[in-house]
């Protein structure tokens, strides 16, 4: 027997000790509650003696407050029109049989893996110079403002409503839709009172991640936001080395705190009514119904979302690459691949978030395992599985500026931690959700029948783990993974917010702030400056994670949509 | 006057044209007739049943509904009523509204929907449950309720896909004659789609037994039963005994054939055979009689016994033929004193109540097989 097939076999037999499963799992349970829990919430309330500091000083209150109110009115208009913009998509997508839809889902899928700095520098240019639709005009179309960060949330956002909806629609029993036709309903009136309730826990659900996705988003907004404020920007304004002298650390207090605590009693409230909205099924225009019906209207709903996503979306997205043509030509190109000037941080700071994006998803996969099997079968019972399944998405609602700032206050109780491993751990706290949830819902999907055959046939825990659930749930594994680490690698405003502001580390996205905020428009200048630097180096971010999703659909392939 | 159903030369393909599921069908369901499609799974009777019902396009072909043709009418206009293999109760809906749906949808007076979400729940014995959600209910539960909701929208056609396919033996025997009986009460018109002929004939006016996309052959279950006209349907509806032959001449009443090893028999009259035709005998299980021992009476083959199962009403012996050939032969249990294994019998039967048919070109097995 060889040394692996050794170990194996240890760790076979050492499965079936209900002690050590048992250890295990508190272990598993230790390390969420202390290392992301706990120091995301904790972190900022213990420092509420500080709020003194801005509830004393009205000016600053009144900004604090209309900041915090502005994340949550961007948040909540952004999701409305993801719904709006998202759900025919994936009806598109999910119900069409042309064989280009797989191209379509995929491209679909390019803005959630796009770093949102990069998204934020290409919406500009193409909202606001004279390279992109403002060309087209005298002015510029749109400057930057709340409507361009309504617009970049929406792009960053739409990707989560369509394979959120693309998922439930293909989980979906067309036959409820087929009963209501032989009923009497016409499509429109099936979908209205039978496929749309049924699908209400996905739409709820994926209204709640673009809120979430769109709360807690910085380092894009920055790019586009101009004289508007929202809660992270405001706290990211509020970590700066002046603003620190001159409030100290009230304000980034207040508004974390703020956003945590009606994230959290918003996002209660929603998985609490949510469920009870109701869509009357009385009382309805049979002729509207009837005719809303027809193939004409469903052409025009298909036109418009493929407009939608194809220049409101998709080439908004995409049109910074345009700025990094150019740089082939000037010797860019020549400068950044050999590294010279400012290439040699960008290189380093590129190095720096893939090894804290790998790091983070290394140690998630460690101890995100074991709880999302803690969850999907309730291995401690139940109740306390439920909770674990609940707590798990706090990290997910919490602003990711809030959430560094938490995570600043706690760790900075322990000075010998050294800055980097801040950041890995701000970056455990933000992916963690994503890997349990994907991973839990996949394991919960396996008939626990298939388990039980396994045991029955002699298989200990560990050996049915690796031989039976693996093997079934190993594309949501990768897809968790990569997800992971992509939303590490793009990750601002939790880095911005956990860094202290004299640090020399930086990561690629809060590198390419700092570049691209000279090039924003101020004074006299309304349009973004262009720049063929920075646009190789969101092209280069971009290329790289294209390669990422190419990988996840060569892995994923033949595997139908995921 | 409840509606007839017509079809007319229906196809229809799946995976550009590679599965055809329906081929060239025509068929014809009266007023107020209990119709059912029998066939093994995937022989196209579902998709038939969903063509009829409107609720996939079809290839080719007419259907009419009451003599209206609806090829291009929705299925919400076709006035039918279709129950689920899975029932399709809506999830998010009690009993009460799940029946009442149709009514609502078809924006019907609120009293009048009421009216008939109550009288067809009474029908189905499940009014006390109209708070329920169906993950509250049984099996047979969750079918009543669907029929109810079918009946409830108004159908005038009820169109059943394999309704008690889910359901445990005993509540499946019970329920079809509560589904017949209320059709028959509300003078309906029901095409039943089942892959289990014993449901079929107990249920049905008319069967059509369908096997790869096609209808092999339309009756009574008595006339299936007793005159198939197909080696597959002799097959499926019930149980045969296949022996090949010769056609060794034909008398005025009956045929003779000759079996291997040369043992004669006589069989049914076959007039349209020729002499040396290769053929294949069927005779049903409960069609010959036993006697112990070898013994050489008219129309007899003998055998020895090789397999004994006690059925309760009857028991079913496997004998090995001097013909090389092995068949069932059903005895009621009580009536007659049980054979053992081993034993050596003689089986006679009387010709009339044997078929023959042409030795298939592609062979016997091959033409039995359900898909």
């Amino acid at each position: 027997m060889g040394k692996r097939a050794k170990i194996i076999k240890s760790l076979d037999e050492i499965s079936s000790n209900s002690i050590l499963r048992s250890g295990l799992y508190l272990l598993t349970i230790f390390f969420f509650v202390a290392i992301i829990l706990v120091p995301t919430v904790l972190g900022i309330a213990s420092k509420w003696n500080l709020l003194s500091t801005v509830v004393n000083n009205s000016a600053l209150l009144a900004r604090a407050s209309s900041a915090v109110g502005a994340s949550f009115f961007v948040a909540g208009l952004v999701s409305v029109i993801d719904l709006a913009a998202g759900v025919p998509t994936a009806w598109f997508i999910a119900r069409g049989k042309s064989r280009w839809l797989n191209v379509l889902d995929t491209l679909c899928d390019l803005p959630f893996i796009i770093p949102t700095v990069a998204l934020g520098y290409s919406l500009l240019l193409f909202w606001n110079s004279p390279m992109g639709v403002s060309g087209l005009f005298e002015s510029s179309l749109l400057s930057p403002g709340w409507l361009l960060v309504v617009l970049l949330h929406f792009v960053f956002s739409f990707p989560v409503v369509v394979r959120v909806m693309v998922g439930a629609l293909l989980d979906y029993k067309y036959v409820y839709e087929e009963a209501a036709r032989t009923l009497g309903a016409p499509p429109v009136t099936a979908e209205r009172t039978v496929t749309f309730p049924i699908l209400k826990p996905s739409l709820v659900g994926a209204f709640v991640l673009a809120f979430a996705r769109s709360l807690s988003e910085t380092g894009a907004t920055i790019v586009v936001a101009g004289a508007f404020e929202n809660g992270a920007i405001f706290v990211s304004n509020m970590n700066t080395p002046a603003n620190q002298a001159l409030y100290g650390q009230g304000p980034l207090v207040f508004a974390s705190l703020m956003l945590l605590l009606i994230a959290v009693v918003l996002f209660g409230v929603i998985q609490l009514f949510g469920s009870r909205l109701k869509i009357p099924i009385k009382h309805i225009s049979r002729t509207f119904e009837k005719k809303a019906s027809g193939k004409n209207v469903a052409r025009v709903r298909d036109s418009v979302t493929l407009f939608t996503l194809s220049f409101l979306i998709l080439l908004p997205a995409l049109f910074v690459a345009a700025t990094a043509v150019p740089a082939v030509l000037d010797g860019t190109l020549g400068s950044a691949l050999s590294g010279s000037g400012d290439w040699g941080v960008y290189w380093q700071s590129l190095l720096l978030s893939y090894f804290v994006g790998f790091a983070a998803t290394l140690v998630n996969i460690v101890a995100g395992l074991p709880m999302a099997i803690l969850i999907a079968r309730n291995r401690m019972g139940k109740r306390v599985s439920s909770v674990f399944d609940a707590l798990v998405n706090i990290p997910i609602i919490v602003p990711s500026v809030a959430l560094g700032v938490s995570l600043r206050f706690f760790w900075g109780a322990f000075p010998f931690i050294p800055q980097l491993l801040l950041v890995i751990m701000a970056h455990i706290s933000i992916t963690y959700p994503y890997f349990v949830k994907s991973i839990a819902a996949a394991i919960t999907r396996v008939d626990v029948e298939i388990e039980n055959a396994a045991r029955i046939l002699g298989a200990r825990p560990f050996a049915v783990f690796r031989t039976i659930i693996m093997p079934m749930v190993k594309y949501s594994f990768f897809a968790g993974a990569i997800i992971m680490f992509t939303r590490s690698v793009s990750e601002t405003g939790a880095t911005v917010a956990v860094i202290n502001p004299a640090s020399p580390l930086l990561t690629v996205p809060v590198l390419l702030v700092r570049w691209i905020r000279p090039l924003l428009p101020s004074g006299s200048s309304t349009t973004v400056g262009v720049s063929s630097a920075v646009g190789l180096g969101c092209g280069f971010l971009i290329l790289f994670s294209i390669l990422i999703l190419l990988v996840l659909r060569f892995v994923m392939r033949g595997r139908g949509r995921y | 006057m409840m509606p007839d159903v017509k079809v007319v030369g229906v196809s229809k393909t799946f995976g550009n044209g590679k599965i055809v599921a329906v081929d060239d069908v025509s068929l014809e369901v009266y007023d107020k007739e209990y119709f059912s499609l029998l066939g093994p799974s995937g022989c196209g009777k579902t998709t038939l049943l969903r063509l009829i019902a409107g609720l996939i396009p079809m290839d080719k072909g007419d259907i009419y509904i009451d003599k209206v043709l609806v090829n291009k009418m929705p299925p919400e206009e076709r006035e039918i009523g279709f129950v689920f293999q899975t029932y399709a109760l809506f999830p998010h809906m009690n009993v009460w509204d799940n029946v009442t749906y149709g009514p609502h949808i078809k924006a019907w007076e609120e009293k009048k929907a009421s009216a008939l979400g109550r009288e067809t729940l009474e029908m189905v014995k499940l009014y006390g449950r109209s708070d329920a959600f169906p993950n509250e209910l049984s099996g047979g539960m969750m079918q009543r309720v669907a029929v109810a909701r079918a009946l409830a929208a108004g159908a005038k056609l009820l169109l059943l896909d394999e309704p008690l396919g889910a359901l445990d033996a005993k509540i499946r025997n019970e329920l079809r004659y509560d589904i017949r009986r209320l059709v028959k009460d509300l003078g309906l018109t029901a095409i039943h789609v089942t892959h289990d002929q014993a449901e079929a004939m107990a249920i049905s006016d008319r069967i059509a037994v369908m096997r790869k996309g096609q209808i092999l052959q339309v009756g009574t279950p008595h006339e299936l039963y007793m005159n198939p006209q197909h080696l597959f349907v002799a097959n499926f509806i019930g149980e045969s005994n296949f022996l090949e032959g010769h056609i060794e001449g034909m008398q005025q009443d009956f045929t003779t054939v000759r079996l291997r090893g040369d043992l004669t028999v006589s069989a049914c009259n076959a007039k349209t055979r020729e002499k040396d035709e290769r053929i294949v005998l069927v005779v049903r299980p409960e069609a010959f009689t036993l006697q112990k021992g070898w013994k050489k009476t008219a129309n007899s083959v003998m055998g020895t016994i090789k397999r004994v199962s006690f059925e309760g009403t009857t028991t079913r012996y496997e004998v090995y033929l001097k013909t090389e050939d092995t068949v069932i032969v059903t005895r009621p249990s009580l009536a007659e004193q049980p054979l053992t294994v081993g034993e050596k019998v003689t089986l006679s039967f009387e010709p009339e109540k044997s078929h023959i048919f042409p030795y298939p070109l592609k062979g016997l097995l091959e033409e039995l097989k359900p898909e």
